[in-house]
């Protein structure tokens, strides 16, 4: 009977505004492992899906943003603590991606979840490391206080696969950013299967969105798309950078370029506390005293 | 038109003689018209005359002389010259803000001066009132009046009453442009919206509008639909050309296409002008603008380019 059983695949969709939605385009693509073989069909974004994506974060970027620091970091713990119970599924994902090793994959994993609980701690400290009380000649208290800049995106590169993807957009969020990802082109679907575990960890819808399809199709209008505030680039891709970098400069937003190896993802590298810093705004008030 | 005034049908089977309308098909069919594609230069064409059929309105406690001059300053002119966007159709104010409307736009102004009257937005106070207000706002310098009816009235059958209030406050109205407001959210079902559309259009208005903005829900595609055809039947029986507002609940520049998709077939191309088809809207207007831009530059906009709405 087994025999007979067909199986029933499925087609891994976009994840835009906390739900899982196919390309208004219509399109996809079909997954390949490292060794050429047909995984499953994915969603491939068009523009639309982008802009439908940064029309989700924008909103929730504000509602994110006015939590509390505590209620942020929980929310990212939570969301390593899904990571955690579905470890083995990811594992096999990865694994059956990229071709790793299952003990490869599994570390790769875990140093997910730590990685989470990482940047989770840093969501009530940020402010006190980044933020500063500021020597002036005036009787003024002058402070200096990190803001989010809005809606963040982000491109990941192809390998690994997962890591990049956390490592890259919890030190957007934890301040209070929403962020549109852009998933490994190569290896999409562990990041597709992320967001099925975001979705159940207490993340306000749209905070964090993921597109999978062609990098560099969705390039120019990422770069030119005037309501996202800063680039995140790990891409790792010459021509992309320029492309993006003289986008960039029509609405001055943020550029920053994670120049990575894939072995340095599993370094401390890519838990880089500075990171943090690229996607905020720093606001200085002078405040009068002692007159 | 004013022979509809002196001789009314006869109002107590007036109920009988107005067509009912089919829940399902004109849900459909009003649907049917959000599914058109326009792009490019049809879009960007088709944008600007959303822009230029627009009434733009603030009908706010909060409204002072400031915050009117400022919806006039944007009514005439929504976008810096380059991108060759027209000025809005109208402002549409309190009877009190008529006054600071004027001063802003002059005599002879390219924008109107719409000011809802009797007794906005429930329509629950005398005729005596209300012809006052209709009369003040026109002394003040309004163009064209958005009176509500009486919907009590109207739920309660007493057609005549409705019609009788519409017909004094037109003859008060004078040269003024009249619309009547129906307030679809309250008549409860398409039958009442479609009567209350005849009973409107042989009263004597020259626009009939859906909503008043404080109703949920406000104009909606199939409500809109419902009166247009209520326009269209109007034509045929007496060769009348009567106007089409919907207003409230039209925020994208995508729904305002479909407006005009839905009354170019319907009514037809007559009817697409600012002589004979409002939207009436206080938000839509900065999301057609972004997207008049982007259409332009190519690029993506952010709200925080445009001036506050």
């Amino acid at each position: 009977m087994s025999a007979l059983r067909l199986e029933v695949r499925k087609t891994y969709k976009l994840f835009i505004g906390g739900s899982f939605v196919r390309s208004e385009s219509g399109r996809s693509l079909c997954a390949k492992s490292a060794s050429g073989e047909l995984l499953d069909n994915f969603c491939h974004a068009s523009r639309k899906d982008l802009r439908d994506a940064v029309a989700a974060a924008r909103p929730a970027a504000d509602g994110w943003a006015k939590k509390s620091a505590y209620l942020r970091g929980q929310i990212l713990y939570r969301a390593a603590e899904m990571l955690e119970a579905r470890a083995p599924a990811m594992t096999e994902e990865i694994a059956r991606s990229t071709g790793a090793a299952s003990a490869q994959a599994r570390a790769e994993v875990t140093l997910a979840i730590d990685r989470l609980v990482y940047f989770a701690g840093w969501t009530d400290k940020f402010a006190q490391v980044f933020g500063a009380v500021n020597p002036v000649a005036s009787s003024h208290f002058n402070f200096s206080i990190p803001e989010p800049t809005g809606v963040v995106a982000v491109l990941a590169p192809d390998e690994p696969s997962l890591l990049p993807v956390i490592s890259l957009a919890a030190p957007a969020v934890l301040t209070g950013n929403s962020v549109v990802v852009i998933a490994s082109e190569r290896f999409p679907l562990p990041a597709l299967t992320f967001a099925e575990i975001l979705v159940t960890s207490d993340l306000p819808g749209g905070v964090i969105n993921i597109l999978a399809g062609k990098r560099g199709e969705l390039l120019p209008h990422l770069a030119g798309h005037k309501d996202i505030n800063a680039i995140v680039n790990a891409s790792g891709v010459e021509e992309m950078e320029r492309e993006l970098q003289a986008g960039t400069a029509i609405n001055l937003k943020r550029y920053a370029s994670r120049k990575m190896t894939a072995k340095d993802w599993f370094t401390e590298a890519a838990e880089n506390p500075y990171w943090i810093a690229d996607t905020v705004e720093f606001k200085t008030a002078w405040h009068p005293i002692g007159l | 038109m004013p022979q509809t005034l002196t001789a009314p049908r006869r109002l107590h089977s007036i109920r009988d003689t107005v067509p009912t309308v089919d829940q399902v098909t004109v849900e459909e069919r009003a649907a049917a018209f959000t599914k058109r594609s326009i792009k490019t230069s049809a879009k960007l064409a088709g944008l600007k005359m959303v822009v230029s059929m627009m009434d733009l309105t603030s009908l706010e406690g909060k409204d002072t002389p400031g915050r009117i001059a400022y919806l006039c300053h944007k009514a005439m002119q929504p976008m810096e010259p380059k991108y060759e966007v027209p000025s809005c159709a109208a402002v549409c104010v309190y009877p009190n803000m008529v006054r600071y409307a004027r001063r802003f736009l002059g005599q002879k102004p390219v924008v109107k001066i719409a000011s809802v009257a009797t007794g906005f937005p429930s329509g629950q106070y005398p005729l005596r009132s209300k012809l006052e207000e209709t009369r003040r706002a026109l002394v003040e310098g309004a163009d064209e009046i958005d009176m509500v009816i009486d919907r009590g009235a109207f739920l309660a059958g007493d057609y005549r009453k409705m019609f009788d209030e519409i017909a004094a406050v037109k003859a008060a109205c004078g040269a003024a442009h009249l619309k009547v407001i129906l307030e679809t959210g309250e008549l409860v079902t398409y039958d009442n919206v479609r009567l209350a559309s005849q009973i409107a259009m042989e009263a004597g208005a020259d626009f009939i509008k859906t909503s008043t903005g404080k109703v949920q829900p406000a104009a909606t595609m199939p409500v809109t639909l419902v009166m247009l055809e209520a326009i269209r039947d109007y034509f045929f029986a007496t060769g009348l050309r009567i106007g089409m507002k919907p207003a409230g609940g039209i925020r994208t520049a995508k729904q305002s296409l479909a407006y005009l998709v839905m009354v170019k077939e319907t009514l037809g191309d007559d009817w697409l002008t600012p002589d004979l088809f409002r939207l009436g809207a206080s938000t839509l207007l900065n999301d057609v603008l972004m997207q008049i831009v982007k259409t332009v530059d190519g690029q993506y906009q952010n709200a925080d380019y445009f001036s506050l709405s």
